[in-house]
Parts: C-alpha cells; structure tokens; sequence
C-alpha cells in the first residue's frame, strides 16, 4: 500500500512530497531555498534534518519581506 | 538535531554560527546578541528614551518586544499610510501593532498620513507623478520625516528602525551594484545626529538575519501582518535578498560577512566621506527646519505644497 503523501505548503500553493524524506531534500525537490522559509508542522518550527512522515502537512513561512517598510 | 546549550529538541540551525538551537534557548540568544550590537555600536542606554518604528511586520514588533525584555525604556510609533491594495494592509498592522502594545502596556504613537496631510501616501504619489505605478520612493520620503519629527518633538534620544541583516545586505549590495559612493559612505548601524534638526537613527538588528527574526516573531507567539506590502511585490530589494540567500546556502556566512567586511572597511577609511556630496551642503529647510541639501523648501515640505488643496480649491 502506498504511503499517504508529505503536503508541503507556501503562500497557499501546495507541492507533495514522499514520506521518509528529511525537509532539506524536499525543499530542494520542490525548488525552495531552506534560506527564504522556516517551516512548521502542527505549528511547531522544524529543523532542516526532520524526517518528514506520511501525511505531515508542512506549512512554510516565508522570512523575506521588502521594500522600505521598516 | 540537538540543541548546543541544553541538548534538548533543537528548532532551528544558524549554519552561519554553526549552532543548533531549542526554543528556550533561542528565544534567550536573540535578546543577547541585540545588546551586543546596541553595545558595540554605541546606540543607546537604559538611561536614554527609545523611539521605536513599528510597522506591524515581524521585525519591527518583535525588536520592540526584545528591547521591552532588555528594560528599555522605549514607546512606539506607528504611521499610518492608507495603503489598502485589497488586502486592507494599513488598517491590518495598525490592528497588529495596537494588539501588541496593548498586551505588554506600552505607549503607542499613531500618525495617518492622510489624517495630517489630508491625502494618503498612494494619493500624494499620484499627485505628484512620483511613482504612478509604486509610491514607494515617496513613501520612503514621508516617512523618513515624519519619524524624525515625532523622534524630535517627543524629546526622543534615539529613534531605532527594525532594518535586520537581509536588509542592510540587500541595500549594500544594490549600491555596490551601483557604485553609489554617496549611499555606501552614509550605510551603517548608527546615523549620527551631527546635523542640526536630525535626530539619532540606529539599527540595532543589523547583524540578525531575517531568517532568525521571523523565528523570533514565531516562536514568541508575536502576530504580526504576513502579507506583503502590496507595493512591494516585485521589489528590487526582495530580488536582491533572494539572490543574496542563494549565496547564502551554499556558503552560510556570506550575508554576515559582506556587511561585517563593509562596516570594516569603512572603518579603515575605504569610503571617502567627500562622496557623499549631498550632505555637503546642508542646511534647515525654512519650513520644518530638518536639514535639505536643495535650495528653498526640503523635498518633503516642497511635495506636501504641492499636493495639498489650497484654499478656495
């Protein structure tokens, strides 16, 4: 039986990823840079090495804001 | 991965620092390393009065939480743009950044644009045919007076903006890019209040990355707004930072190093402070005294008249 899929999600698009795979190699599979994003799993901060299980939803927030609104 | 300090579950990994971090512990981290640039820098003292730019994003909110916890005596100050962009951005941080202050019992200065000018800054952008499409150099403009007016007529020390370490890379890399000798001679963690009607602007965030900010902010359960600036999509600054981060993983270290390289370099008299022509020839603007480099009125007293109604309009 085939595992349930990793959800990741950013800025409300979503990507899906294999389970078993730590998060770095998942944001490099999914094109994100760990630099621009921290990610959270039922609201609690991952580290980069996590392992990420079947069915996680993994929600990214992105670090980087602009402009000159400071 | 475990945490450095106690072993326990770390949460995060400054590769840059090669230290791995638990929550408990990072949130303690970060307070002692805004001292140690407070301190480094000569910005100011639990003596001194604190003004606070708050704009309701995580950096703004959560340096005044950090200053807060380090016994600061600091207020804030809020101005209001009236930038909606759909999203009701301006009325949103307000919200944010009056929750905040509430919860922790600080005093809040709010300033709307549009309430003191009678137009809003989208409004005067479009007045003055500065940025049809994106009033963000007129935005800088009106808010770099107004916070050094209400830093000044509130008798404050020191007014400290929430410009973290993406944000001081990203600007020195674009006047790199440029050759901006004036720019590059004026960036730093302290702006001196060596010209008369300048009150003294610091950045007591330079050294931390937006990454551990944003951290900060989630970690401390700080909300702030999360959407964008709707200007500000398409920034060049935003592209810059995305550029500098792509350096950054795959050498960490390399935003850090740049500034820190820069701030050394400047030290040791690289940068001619002869470039920086427009501070030259300075003198108080005859209408709100702030020192312009223009003849007549400052460029923001010149705007304002421009684009105010007169009288029998």
């Amino acid at each position: 039986m085939a595992l349930e899929p990793v959800k990741i999600i950013l800025r409300g698009k979503e990507h899906e990823v294999r389970p078993g795979m730590v998060l770095s190699h998942a944001l490099e599979k999914i094109g994100v840079n760990s630099e621009s994003v921290l990610a959270t799993r039922n609201g609690e901060l991952i580290p980069e090495d996590e392992i990420l299980n079947p069915g996680d939803v993994i929600k990214l927030v992105a670090v980087i804001s602009g402009g000159s609104c400071r | 991965m475990k945490c450095r300090k106690c072993g326990g579950r770390g949460v995060i990994n400054l590769r840059h620092h090669k230290l791995v971090l638990c929550k408990e512990d990072f949130l303690e981290w970060m307070p002692e390393q805004v001292q140690r640039a407070i301190e480094k820098y000569h910005m100011f003292t639990p003596q001194e009065r604190v003004l606070v730019a708050v704009s309701g994003g995580k950096d703004s909110l959560s340096l005044w939480d950090i200053l807060t916890r380090l016994g600061y005596h600091t207020d804030g100050l809020y101005i209001g743009l009236g930038i909606d962009g759909g999203v009701n951005y301006s009325e949103e941080s307000l919200r944010l950044t009056e929750q905040f202050a509430q919860a922790r019992g600080l005093q809040l200065h709010t300033i709307k644009v549009a309430e003191k000018y009678g137009l809003t800054v989208p409004e005067i952008a479009q007045r003055t045919h500065h940025g049809l499409t994106k009033p963000c150099s007129v935005c800088g403009r009106i808010k770099r007076h107004i916070m050094n007016r209400s830093a000044r007529e509130g008798g404050y020390d020191v007014l400290v903006t929430g410009h973290n370490l993406d944000d001081e890379a990203a600007v020195l890399f674009g006047n790199t890019l440029n050759w901006a000798a004036g720019y590059l001679v004026r960036q730093g963690p302290v702006l001196e209040a060596n010209i008369p009607g300048v009150v003294r602007k610091v950045k007591p965030l330079c050294r931390i990355y937006e990454r551990e900010m944003t951290a900060y902010a989630l970690l401390s359960g700080i909300e702030y707004i999360y959407d964008e600036c709707p200007f500000a999509v398409g920034a060049t600054s935003i592209y810059y930072k995305e550029l500098l981060n792509r350096l950054e993983a795959d050498h960490p270290g390399a935003k850090l190093n740049f500034y820190l390289t820069f701030l050394k370099a400047k030290k040791a008299g690289l940068f001619s402070a002869v470039a920086d022509q427009g501070r030259q020839n300075l003198h108080p603007c005859p209408t709100c005294g702030q020192p312009t480099s223009v003849d007549g009125e400052c460029a923001f007293c010149s705007m304002i008249e421009k684009v105010t109604p007169k009288k029998g309009e």
